[in-house]
């Protein structure tokens, strides 16, 4: 830019060395010899794959470091390491070795045109736009990018039975006023007293089809049983009858992203979720007490039918899972 | 027949046909600069085609579907087991298909490759300004791949249906559905209904292996021919300048070193994939939205959004009875997007910071650029705490840390640690210019020691070669804008608050320690 | 009580505490014979539980209290039942070395014998988990591997991670690897839930799914690594970490060998 100063002088290209294969053929005829060597190489490790794919694949040999391991898949893997590996170094000790090193120097064009082709495709431009007419009949303009627009909406429109929409899908789960609560695996309906102290469960709505239940209802209905002693609840009222004996039960898809939580700590209280470490609290009706989560975990209101086994009083009360917009509207 | 008799007769055939002979000749002598940084580019260029060739031969046995099968293959702890046809399919690849495993692991491997060495390209391509005029638009080339790439990447990580695919699918649907007034929409036409459904795998199985590999044959296709036009940018040197290119000709240095090089890259993956094992799916089990497993997380390019949602603040609001989840909202969309948008504008903001509108094809050096240098390592502070924070379980495991700390730790971090390193790293390009100024004026230390007569020890400096001093400081120094408030007349110019944050910025971007010239070298030998 | 009545009635009572009061006479023998000679005779239950009460109030009762009623940094043991005192102190993890966020697992202190001691001791205080015989434990015979894998994700990996290498818990605490561990310990620790981890009901969890559950992971201790190197069966995490240093390390190295001139 401002060049008062004089900077200091560029002195060229330096001169070229030249390799010790330029002038000596003894050592062009070895560096030959090596390329020769490399692509050897190449094959042998070819020959490897073909051997190896022929092994048994229940052969396991102790490698150092890395333990036993399947013969059959390290000998293909090696195989096709090596046997391509070594294509690549043969061919760039070949170009670095035999091949010209001279540098050589190209030149640049500016990328911009000339004056005369840059006014001249202006003009171009202009004149078409002008035979057109596209800026004197504004009526074809306009009709035009209405037209445009419309045909936009088309994607849109033929898109749309992607899927159904949500309605109240988000906001409902299988548990109903005395559903049944049955182990997951296991199906089997749960006594209250099946629970000690300390114990937990992770359990599902009884199905009639437990052998094919659907994932979207798992996504939705998972819950997690956790028996504590009665007096360590710090609940209100009506979150204290929605236990029994001490058992309480959340649901396990976390209010933050829907991951299961069911990372219980016995000695804490804590439940944790796996995915972002939010952790909520138990005894406080599944509080967040840290990380992102904003929002308790939904308690399920549960009681036990005649027989002493567990059942859910009412359904979720409030939806279950991540946030979303319409959650909490009716 | 000689060999130029027998190329000439296959020329003459295409030539006829096509005229070629004329653009060949001429590209067959087009000159590549050679520097280890310039092969990151290729190593992603290799990877892809590594994924396609893998990916394709996935293909043959994946069967892209959630439709309920019993297990009956050869691995024995999953027998009887209910999974989805895509995840049983997956196992039967890794157990029964010889080679297959191999060729799964590859296939991981060169994404998680793939990745890195993008991400190395743009760091390099970022830190020596190859980015400037005329190359922007290659640059937002660039970061539309990269962008492509942590989809594709996630799409692929999805697919195979196991515990942990199933874990990040509900999260990206968790991110959809916290999108304001639409999500749960938006989620339903996804995923064809309530998550998990059976319509995502099959729909994403084509956006992985048609459409976005589609888009990246074209963008990348864009991409090199912006090279391959432009010419490759070059470090600065004697005899390189802005006008010339110095290097090999493809034919035949280039061609054999850069086809060589792709066997290295996929002979490298196929080493790694030998004896590194990646996504051991049979041991995740197959997905059900009740399980999950300790130390759920996704692949690397996507670590430092979750670290990111990880750390955010339990921040929900409620508003006229609708909700609205800044804890996702924030981490999961709106910071990402201001990132990329920021990094593809980032040429434009230079070039507006410094009036610069010229053409550049000689390289920076980092030192010589400091400010960009800085914001650089502050971005890639910010990136990596948040990469941190999403191993944290692990990390927490193995140095005896909790999880706690470390993410109270993150918090603060991305506030504080992004600034300080751009203060440390400005500080120390300015001193690493300071220091070759001093190699130039005064020369090389060479260890040996002196004694003067008068008894004094003085060090023996060499002086440098012409070269080396030619290239410490054949970089431009170019002065702040001058941006007067007021114009010639004395009258306030509009826009004062835009003019005064860019000239700010300008002084900011033009400080540097003045490098040595002809004249400082020639007092020197006065003295 | 009533688990205690029907334990009570297992066949596999007698030969238990027949075991249990050998090795009771064999400590008693080991420590006895240095002085006299006397006691080796008596083969009783009470003298085990004697020799576990000294044991106890040399080394336990400290933190535990002198009738293991617990103190301000010790649980009371009352009721903990022999499986938790076998658990406990046969993995090394009582008495604790230090007090910080968790009991490690490390080399037992004490000797088989004077753990089996122990536990007759603290399960005279009042009923509780009893230690499984090896008749009990035959998870080869009667654990199924794929329900096992089943019962382990939904009950253990969210904590344990999908391959039982273990995981973090909030604030330093961790649950721990669970290679390695015997069969013994692992279903005790499923029925008394020790420190952090909570306990897993017989109703909800049957003894033989315990046992799948425990096959399942033997199976997967023992599963030799199919893909190549494990990287510690923990995820992405280590996996990208080997990408960005080895692989992306040796294309690098290559590509600046590439580049440099040749002599």
């Amino acid at each position: 830019m401002s060049n008062e100063i004089e900077a200091i002088k560029d002195p060229g290209l330096p001169a070229h060395i030249h390799r010790k294969a330029d002038h000596d053929p003894v050592a062009a005829k070895r560096a030959e010899r090596q390329v020769a060597i490399l692509f050897g190489i190449s094959s042998l490790g070819t020959v490897l794959l073909i051997a190896s794919f022929f092994i048994p694949e229940d052969i396991f040999i102790f490698v150092p470091v890395m333990g036993s391991q399947n013969a059959h898949q390290l000998g293909l893997g090696l195989g096709m390491a090596i046997s391509l590996f070594f294509i690549g170094m043969g061919a760039i000790h070949w170009a670095k070795t035999l091949m010209p090193d001279q540098e050589v120097i190209a030149y640049r064009h500016e990328l911009r045109s000339e004056d005369v082709d840059r006014k001249e495709f202006v003009v171009a431009v202009k004149d078409g736009v002008e035979a057109s007419g596209i800026g004197r009949r504004s009526v074809i303009k306009r009709s035009l990018g209405a037209a445009l627009g419309l045909s936009a909406l088309s994607p849109i429109l033929l898109l749309r039975d992607l899927g159904p929409l949500p309605g109240n899908d988000l906001k409902e789960t299988s548990w109903k006023a005395g559903t049944y609560l049955v182990t997951d695996p296991g199906d089997r309906r749960i006594r209250a007293s099946d629970l000690e102290v300390g114990a937990v469960a992770q359990v599902l709505p009884e199905s009639d089809d437990p052998e094919h239940r659907k994932l979207n209802d798992i996504a939705k209905d998972a819950v997690l049983l956790i028996r504590l002693r009665p007096e360590e609840f710090n609940l209100d009222a009506e979150r204290l009858s929605w236990t029994h004996e001490g058992i309480i039960a959340f649901s396990k898809i976390c209010s933050h992203m829907g991951c299961a939580v069911a990372l219980y700590e016995q000695q804490t209280k804590h439940l944790l979720c796996p995915c972002h470490q939010s952790t909520f609290d138990v005894t406080r009706a599944a509080k967040v007490i840290f990380g992102p989560a904003a929002r308790p975990l939904p308690q399920l209101n549960i009681s036990v039918d005649g027989e002493g086994f567990l059942i859910a009083r009412t359904p979720f009360s409030e939806p279950v899972g991540p946030s979303f917009w319409g959650r909490i509207s009716s | 027949m000689t060999t130029e008799q027998r190329i000439g007769q296959v020329a003459n055939y295409v030539d006829e046909r096509t005229g070629a002979a004329a653009w060949m000749k001429k590209n067959l002598q087009k000159v590549f600069p050679d520097h280890w940084s310039f092969l990151l580019g290729e190593v992603a260029l290799y990877s892809f085609v590594i994924l396609l060739l893998s990916g394709t031969y996935l293909t043959f046995w994946f069967d892209p579907s959630a439709r309920e099968v019993i297990y009956e293959g050869s691995y024995a702890p999953l027998e009887g087991v209910q999974m989805s046809a895509a995840y049983a399919s997956t196992l039967h690849i890794s157990f029964e298909v010889r080679g297959g495993l191999l060729m799964r692991q590859i296939h991981h491997w060169a994404a998680l490759i793939f990745m890195a060495s993008i991400v190395a390209h743009l760091m390099r391509v970022f830190f020596t300004g190859a980015f400037r005029k005329p190359r922007e638009g290659n640059w937002i080339i660039g970061i539309g791949l990269l962008t492509l790439g942590i989809v594709e990447g996630f799409l692929g990580y999805s697919l195979p249906d196991d515990l942990l695919s199933g874990t990040g699918i509900r999260i990206a649907e968790a991110i959809i559905q916290a999108i304001p007034v639409v999500g749960s929409y938006l989620s339903y036409f996804a995923f064809g209904g309530a998550f998990p459904g059976e319509a995502f795998i099959p729909r994403i199985y084509i956006v992985h292996v048609l459409l976005l590999p589609g888009a990246f044959l074209a963008l990348i296709t864009a991409h090199l021919m912006m090279v391959w036009y432009q010419k490759h940018t070059q470090f600065p040197g004697p005899g390189r300048t802005e006008k010339n290119v110095v290097g090999y000709p493809l034919m035949p240095v280039y061609m054999a070193k850069a086809g060589g090089f792709f066997f290295i890259v996929f002979g490298v993956t196929a080493f790694i994939s030998a004896v590194a094992s990646i996504n051991p799916i049979w041991l995740y089990g197959p997905y059900t939205p009740g399980q999950v497993t300790a130390g759920s997380q996704p692949d690397w390019y996507m670590g430092w959004l979750d670290g990111l949602v990880r750390m955010a603040p339990p921040l929900e609001t409620y508003f006229f009875g609708y909700t609205i989840s800044w804890n996702i909202l924030i981490p999961g969309l709106i910071v990402p997007g201001i990132l990329f948008t920021g990094m593809a504008l980032y040429p434009f903001i230079e070039s507006w910071i410094t009036g610069d509108k010229r053409e550049h094809h000689l390289l920076d050096r980092p030192r010589n650029a400091p400010n960009r240098t800085a914001l650089g390592a502050m971005s890639i502070t910010f990136m990596l705490v948040a990469l941190i924070n999403g191993g944290n379980d692990l990390i927490a495991t193995n140095f005896d840390l909790s999880i706690n700390q470390i993410m109270w730790g993150t918090r603060i971090g991305i506030i504080v640690l992004p600034p300080l390193a751009f203060i440390i790293t400005k500080r120390l390009c300015l001193s690493l210019q300071r220091a070759d100024r001093e190699l130039v004026l005064h020369g090389r230390e060479t260890g040996r020691l002196l004694r003067l007569p008068h008894g004094e020890f003085v060090e023996v400096h060499e002086p440098i070669s012409p070269e080396k001093a030619y290239l410490l400081t054949s970089h431009e120094q170019a002065p702040a804008l001058a941006l007067p408030d007021v114009d010639g007349r004395g009258v306030k110019r509009s826009g004062a608050l835009r003019n005064k944050l860019r000239s700010r910025m300008s002084v900011a971007h033009s400080e540097a320690v003045p490098k040595v010239s002809a004249d400082d070298l020639k007092e020197i030998e006065h003295h | 009580m009533k688990r205690l009545s029907r334990y009570r009635r297992h066949k596999a009572v007698g030969p238990a505490l027949l075991i249990f009061a050998l090795l009771g006479i064999g400590t008693t023998f080991s420590v006895a014979s240095a002085t006299t000679a006397s006691e080796i005779t008596t083969a009783d239950r009470s003298a085990l539980i004697e020799e576990g009460r000294q044991i106890f109030l040399k080394g336990c009762s400290s933190c535990h209290g002198i009738n293991s009623e617990g103190g301000a940094i010790a649980p009371s043991l009352v009721g903990v039942g022999a499986a938790s005192v076998d658990f406990q102190v046969g993995t090394g993890r009582m008495p604790m070395a230090d007090m910080s966020t968790q009991a490690m697992r490390k080399a037992p202190l004490y000797t088989p014998e004077e753990t089996a001691a122990l536990a007759a001791y603290v399960a005279s205080l009042a009923p509780g988990p009893e230690i499984p015989t090896e008749a009990q434990l035959n998870y080869e015979r009667d654990g199924s591997l794929a329900e096992g894998g089943e019962l382990f994700r939904t009950n253990c990996a969210m904590c344990h991670n999908f391959a039982g290498q273990g995981g973090a818990l909030t604030q330093g605490k961790y649950a721990p690897t669970l290679m390695g561990v015997e069969p013994k310990h692992i279903y005790e620790s499923m029925v008394t839930g020790p420190q952090s981890m909570p306990v897993f009901s017989d109703k909800t969890i049957t003894p033989q799914e315990k046992l799948s559950i425990i096959k399942w992971i033997k199976a997967a201790e023992k599963e030799p690594n199919l893909g190549g190197a494990s990287l510690g069966r923990v995820g992405p995490v280590t996996e990208g970490l080997l990408a960005w240093t080895l692989g992306l390390g040796l294309l690098i190295g290559v590509a600046v060998w590439l580049a440099m001139k040749a002599r």
